[in-house]
């Protein structure tokens, strides 16, 4: 992301934690927190690290921030204008959007058909991988931190070299009948 | 750049299409040298991290297409050290497919009766084997007894893993650190290494043009070991015989951007692209059904919550591969491992009648039972309705991320024979794991990045007819002589199982033909050699046939 005014980076990074709401949301960080919508209990892509991720040049996706951001503001405002909603001029326009107006316009942005869906569904994967296996952390330390994505999901825990082994991994029975074309390669004939 | 070498055989790609032309040459003698686009790395380079540049984004390319995206191997070793290791034969109907072409889409040379043998071959040389009961994971074992309630068959599928060395883990996508995987880096590829194939990682073919002498010169680009959006140098390498394993997704490319050199490439190049017909469903399990309906418990009590346990794929069903059935029609159904990331964004929470399913708050509800989660890997008969566009300046995508993410010239527009296997094998799916209420299920959603597959096959395919098929059946690109394509981009059409196998059988039985072209361009080279690790009967198995594959 380029560096630009205080006031553009904050409207920045608040839009983009808008649209990671939306994606994986999460409970407020606080009880003016307007990024976030708060309507799920838990920690959301936000708190998970999405803005983590999508800053790391690594994703190729970081230069594009900057337009993304205003683009999205800009589909918002004409959004909000199309359903009559009253605009609020102290957040930026996506942020003033309730969770189910914000994921109605995702849906718009990221539908097949659109054919500037892909920066928004680039912006969904990696808002989505931010809550689901915190590439911009590495796992073992990402568990071990308490990431609230990886523990919501259950995600197990390594072994102490950090590595994972499962020695309890089988029902150890027959649970069907083989297909009766089963030839002795385990294959069919 | 420097100035340009010269072998017998240059071999485009290391995963199974590469990894056995450059044993069986080199093993017969030819000067062999192999240029693989990806790293290499080994047991213990293999992470259990989903760390942006880890092994786990260092091996794979994903690329997004139009209505279609590819996962593939990037690396030396290929397929095989990303795979699942799940190697079935293609059931026997597979051979007779016509798809849309109104006619037999196999050479009339290529049957199951004459594959058996070549598929022996590779069964020796991985080895594959059946697994027990006592292999099978727990959502192997959990997918088996659906099936059994359902009225199914099911089955363990063979695998080329070491059960013995095997932990489990489930991260055998990122590489096996515990080397119980038995990918082409403990067979083909160190037999072929110790015969003189060189292999050079992240050296990007980019495109081939044509000596005075009737060979080839190769143009290659060196990769950056992180960022391989950055090309940090190049050069050419002379070959009298070239062999293009690059995989279903590349090789046409390169192809393609060989064409104003080479002149017009035959109209099976970049086309009849088959994503294996491939499509996932996701359920959620309810633990208590489990075990009641189907009387399942682990020694801690509880009935599942054992989705992250396992090895991929262990058990699949496969009742609907009946030849019976109208093409189309046929589908396996596999338990299949996908781990988070690429394995959770598609899938969709079910039940879900307004706002997003993808993604949104049912779709976190969704995650949360992951656990709980059991994918189900649909394998279909497509109708091979992927063409490429014109080829990007480099490789075979527009790169994106430093690793894995691109953006390519695939356009895949399922007709309506596709969506209809799809539709049945969803109906399948529902009917073994909703009934009696075991669990709530979705498909992925096609409506993010297309259509998805992991076993990209028949975009420069072999067949009899020179309308519909770019290699004649001894892979020979027509028209092109010299060039050899080896990879699944050969197999005809969708194998309705994981075609691993069928690739490796394939490029097993394309050898005595390729080593007789070797020789006609006066390279000292001779077909015969053993498996590589020294065993001789599946050469046995294949000697009446070698005679068969070799021009009069």
């Amino acid at each position: 992301m380029q560096p630009g005014s205080p006031g553009e980076d904050q409207a920045r990074t608040t839009t983009l934690e808008a649209f990671a709401d939306t994606i994986i949301p999460g409970e407020k960080r606080s009880p003016d927190d307007r990024a976030i919508a708060g309507v799920a209990s838990g920690g959301g892509a936000v708190v998970c690290g999405a803005l983590e991720v999508l800053n790391d040049p690594a994703t190729g996706i970081t230069e594009g921030l900057a337009y993304l951001a205003e683009s999205l503001n800009g589909h918002a405002e004409a959004y909000a204008a199309e359903h009559g909603l009253e605009p609020d001029s102290t957040v930026p326009p996506f942020v003033s959007l309730s969770y189910e107006h914000r994921a109605a316009l995702v849906q718009r942005l990221v539908a097949p058909g659109n054919p500037e869906r892909d920066g928004w569904v680039l912006l969904a994967l990696f808002s989505n991988m931010a809550f689901d296996c915190a590439p911009h952390l590495h796992t073992g330390e990402a568990i071990a931190a308490g990431h609230p994505g990886l523990l919501a999901m259950g995600f197990a825990k390594p072994d102490e070299d950090g590595l994972w082994r499962f020695p309890d991994y089988s029902y150890n029975r027959p649970l069907a009948n083989l297909h009766p074309d089963t030839i002795e390669s385990g294959s069919l004939g | 750049m420097t100035a340009t070498e010269s072998t017998d055989v240059l071999v485009v790609g290391s995963g199974f299409g590469g990894a056995i032309a450059a044993y069986h040459l080199s093993a017969g003698g030819a000067r062999v040298v192999v240029l693989e686009r990806g790293p290499w790395l080994e047991g213990k380079d293999f992470d259990h991290d989903y760390l942006l540049g880890s092994s786990y984004t260092k091996v794979f390319d994903f690329v997004a297409g139009e209505g279609m995206s590819i996962l593939g191997g990037n690396c030396v070793g290929g397929g095989s050290v990303v795979y699942f290791a799940a190697l079935p034969r293609a059931p026997r109907f597979i051979f007779e497919r016509q798809g849309s072409i109104g006619r037999r889409m196999w050479p009339a040379s290529i049957d199951r009766d004459a594959l058996d043998p070549w598929y022996d071959r590779v069964a020796e040389a991985i080895p594959s084997r059946p697994q027990t009961w006592n292999d099978v994971s727990y959502p192997g074992g959990l997918w088996a007894a659906c099936c059994n309630n359902a009225g199914h068959t099911a089955n363990p599928v063979p695998v080329g893993i070491d059960t013995a060395k095997c932990t489990n883990c489930n991260w055998m996508m990122a590489g096996c650190r515990f080397d119980a995987k038995r990918s082409l880096l403990f067979n083909y590829l160190p037999a072929a290494i110790a015969h003189g194939t060189q292999i050079r990682p992240l050296h990007e073919v980019q495109h081939l043009t044509r000596n005075e002498d009737g060979g080839y010169r190769v143009h290659y680009s060196v990769v950056d070991d992180e960022d391989y959006r950055v090309h940090t140098g190049g050069g050419t390498i002379d070959a009298k015989i070239v062999i293009l394993a690059a995989g279903a997704g590349a090789t046409p490319v390169i192809l393609q951007r060989s064409e104003q050199h080479l002149g017009t490439m035959p109209h099976g190049v970049g086309r009849y692209f088959s994503g294996n017909g491939e499509r996932l469903f996701t359920a959620a399990m309810n633990e208590d059904r489990v075990r009641d309906v189907l009387g399942l418990s682990r020694p801690d009590g509880r009935a599942y919550e054992a989705f992250q346990i396992g090895k991929g794929p262990t058990v699949a069903c496969w009742d609907y591969l009946d030849a019976a059935r109208a093409e189309f029609d046929r589908f396996s159904l596999e338990q299949l491992y996908f781990p988070p990331g690429l394995g959770t964004i598609l899938a969709q929470a079910p039940g879900v009648t307004s706002g997003p399913s993808w993604f949104g708050l049912e779709k976190k509800k969704f995650l949360e039972k992951w656990k709980s989660w059991l994918i189900i890997f649909q394998m279909t008969e497509d109708n091979n309705e992927g063409v490429f566009g014109p080829p990007p300046p480099t490789g075979n995508a527009y790169r994106i991320s430093q690793q894995m993410l691109g953006r390519g010239p695939l356009r895949y527009e399922p007709t309506p024979q596709t969506l209809r296997g799809w539709e049945l094998a969803d109906q399948a799916c529902r009917d073994i794991l909703e009934r009696d209420g075991l669990s709530t299920g979705e498909p992925w959603t096609n409506d993010v990045v297309g259509a998805y597959t992991v076993h990209p096959l028949s975009s420069c395919r072999i067949g009899d007819d020179p309308a519909t098929s770019a290699l004649d059946d001894r892979h020979e690109l027509r028209n092109h002589p010299g060039i050899f394509v080896t990879d699944g981009s050969s197999v005809p059409c969708g194998l309705t199982v994981n075609p691993a196998m069928t690739i490796a059988a394939l490029a097993e039985r394309s050898m005595p033909g390729i080593v007789h072209a070797a020789q006609e361009r006066g390279i000292s080279v001779t077909y015969g050699a053993p498996s590589p690790d020294g065993s001789t009967n599946g050469r046995r198995g294949v000697t009446r046939l070698v005679p068969t594959l070799v021009p009069d």
